[in-house]
């Protein structure tokens, strides 16, 4: 695939945006008014969030199973060049081959499914036709078969879908992180979690290993079945609207957090959601953990009056080890102030969406 | 130590008495903890084999009663002789593991491949209380690093050693600790 995507030639739906240098990226106002915004009250703590990836409202995020919008193109870009810097973002180990191939049925079918438009996949018998009309891709290929297609099936697929990707393999009553391409991360790195269990990996989240969440959450995935997926939210802050935001970059990218003021912060500060969705897999019992990351500025938020008061009391009661831990110390005093501006301490209705 | 949730917790050299068989694999002053787990019990020691990390033409360690001892001169020498003994243990062997700690995550690997888990392993930590670090930025490995914050003996950068530890690498995280204020190190503190 080529690394230079020619947005002329690709339907105008798609934004012709960075995430990185100039940094042009943007929501247009329907991409705000369906964020999937985290908070449904006015306090954050952690919880066991966890509930069926069902059909969400018309147009919403979750309106499909995997969503694709206007950040697509772009999106897929950005990941292509962050692979050619450093192709350990991407790791399968060896046992994982038939869950890649699960995975890339599941995102084949789904993306045809719902996005007739853009996307088809005509099967016959193991013989495969994918067709990728943003990307401009047309592959045939022989479904088991790995040398029929340009990379590896779980890269091959994910270099075309919206979203980190981790594969999970369950023994010994745990889930094994044993495969994954990993390009827009709020600071954690595949390459070092690789081959870790559920409980290693989160290691380095405060509090919530003593509140016993993620003893219930494994238990609860343990028994994910066929055709129920679940889907869970998480968020952090992200100065730029950056992608890649690696521990491997972190030298490079961490200054940015020193660089808020009062002037900039509407466009600087972008809160970042993370539509977290789960599936068990057919022919591998593995569970594929999707990462589907959401960037909105506070100047967007804001233009949404519930959000930009809710944001604030939540923002402002954070405890502070929490706020530590989403790296926030640097510019959450500005943010905070901001964010004042847009709460006249009004009453927010219950729920995620806006009023 | 035991709050790292990612770093294995290792324990002290349990000699069951209704083993089969012993099979012991020890790096350098790792043979004290193998001497002390036994504590000359004569039964158990005659039913040992120890591959030890140590240099050529150093004898058989006192207290070590009728135990078959094996000196091999370095760390991959003598896990290479361990993965020969095991492959060839007879059912009901216990294994025994002593030293640091790259080193019991390497042979613990060896032993988990050959099946042996639970009750049928035993380890334990000797040694200096250094880590082994890898800089996430450049990859690189550092061995024996006994304070925090250092710069990275690879690529330069400044770094923290996160308690986030990985098995598979065998080492701990290091990451840039001046990236938001370039320059500024905390105090060095030992690990
Ligand atoms: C099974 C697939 C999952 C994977 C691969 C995964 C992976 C991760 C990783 C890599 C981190 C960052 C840890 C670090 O700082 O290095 C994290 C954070 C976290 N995870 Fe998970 N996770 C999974 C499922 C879950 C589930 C089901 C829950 C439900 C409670 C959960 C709750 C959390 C929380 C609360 C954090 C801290 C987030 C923050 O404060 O920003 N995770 N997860």
């Amino acid at each position: 695939m080529s690394l230079a995507f020619d947005f002329s030639q690709t339907p105008s739906f798609f934004r012709d945006e960075t995430f990185r240098g100039d940094f042009t990226f943007e929501n247009s106002p329907e991409a705000i008014h369906r964020f999937p915004f985290p908070f449904d009250r006015d306090q954050y703590m952690y919880a066991v969030n966890i509930e069926q990836h069902m059909p969400g409202p018309p147009k919403s995020a979750t309106v499909f199973p995997i969503d694709i919008d206007e950040h697509y193109v772009a999106e897929m870009a950005d990941r292509a060049k962050v692979l050619a810097d450093d192709p350990l973002r991407c790791q399968s180990l060896p046992h994982m081959i038939t869950a890649e191939w699960d995975l890339l049925e599941l995102l084949m079918t789904s993306m045809a499914r719902d996005y007739p438009e853009w996307f088809s996949l005509e099967r016959d018998g193991a013989r495969w036709h994918w067709i990728n009309r943003p990307l401009g891709i047309d592959q045939r290929f022989t479904f088991g078969d790995a040398a029929t297609l340009p990379h590896g099936p779980m890269e091959y697929i994910t270099r075309q879908c919206q979203g980190d990707f981790c594969l999970l393999d369950q023994r010994d009553d745990n889930l094994w992180l044993d495969a994954g391409i990993v390009t827009s991360q709020a600071d954690w790195s595949l390459d070092f979690d690789l081959g870790m269990n559920f409980i290693e990996w989160h290691g380095p989240v405060p509090r919530a290993h003593d509140m016993g969440i993620f003893d219930r959450a494994l238990k609860f995935l343990l028994n994910l079945q066929i055709g129920r997926p679940i889907r869970r939210l998480n968020w952090t802050m992200t100065i730029n609207p950056r992608l890649d935001t690696s521990p491997e970059n972190y030298h490079r990218w961490g200054i940015d957090r020193t660089t808020v003021t009062p002037e900039n912060v509407g466009d600087k500060v972008h809160l970042r959601v993370e539509l977290q969705a789960l599936w068990r897999l057919p022919r591998s019992n593995a569970i594929v953990f999707s990462i589907r990351c959401y960037l909105i500025k506070m100047r967007e938020l804001v233009s949404v009056p519930k959000w930009g008061r809710r944001l604030h009391r939540v923002l402002r009661d954070l405890p502070d080890d929490l706020a530590d831990y989403k790296g926030m110390t640097h510019y959450r005093a500005t943010t905070l102030d901001y964010l004042s501006r847009h709460d006249d301490g009004a009453p927010t209705s219950p729920g995620f969406f806006p009023d | 130590m035991s709050e790292i949730k990612s770093r294995p917790i290792w324990g002290k050299l349990e000699p069951a008495e209704q083993a089969a068989a012993h099979l012991v694999c020890a790096e350098g002053r790792g043979i004290e903890a193998v001497r002390a787990g036994f504590g000359g019990r004569d039964g158990l020691l005659a039913q040992a084999t120890i591959v030890h990390m140590a240099p050529i033409g150093a004898g058989k360690p006192e207290g070590l009663g009728g135990a078959a001892y094996h000196p091999h001169p370095s760390r991959a020498t003598a896990l290479t002789a361990f993965r020969g003994h095991l492959a060839r243990a007879k059912m009901g062997t216990q294994v025994h593991l002593a030293g640091s700690e790259a080193f019991l995550n390497e042979a613990t690997t060896v032993a988990s491949a050959c099946g042996v888990v639970g009750d049928g392993l035993t380890t334990e930590l000797c040694g200096p209380a250094t880590r082994r670090v890898q800089c996430v930025h450049c990859k690189g490995m550092m061995d024996e690093v006994a304070v925090s914050p250092l710069a990275c003996s690879h690529c330069g950068v400044n770094l923290t050693v996160r308690d986030h530890y990985s098995r598979r690498l065998g080492a701990f995280m290091g990451v840039c600790v001046d990236a938001e204020a370039p320059g500024v190190l905390p105090a060095a503190s030992r690990l």
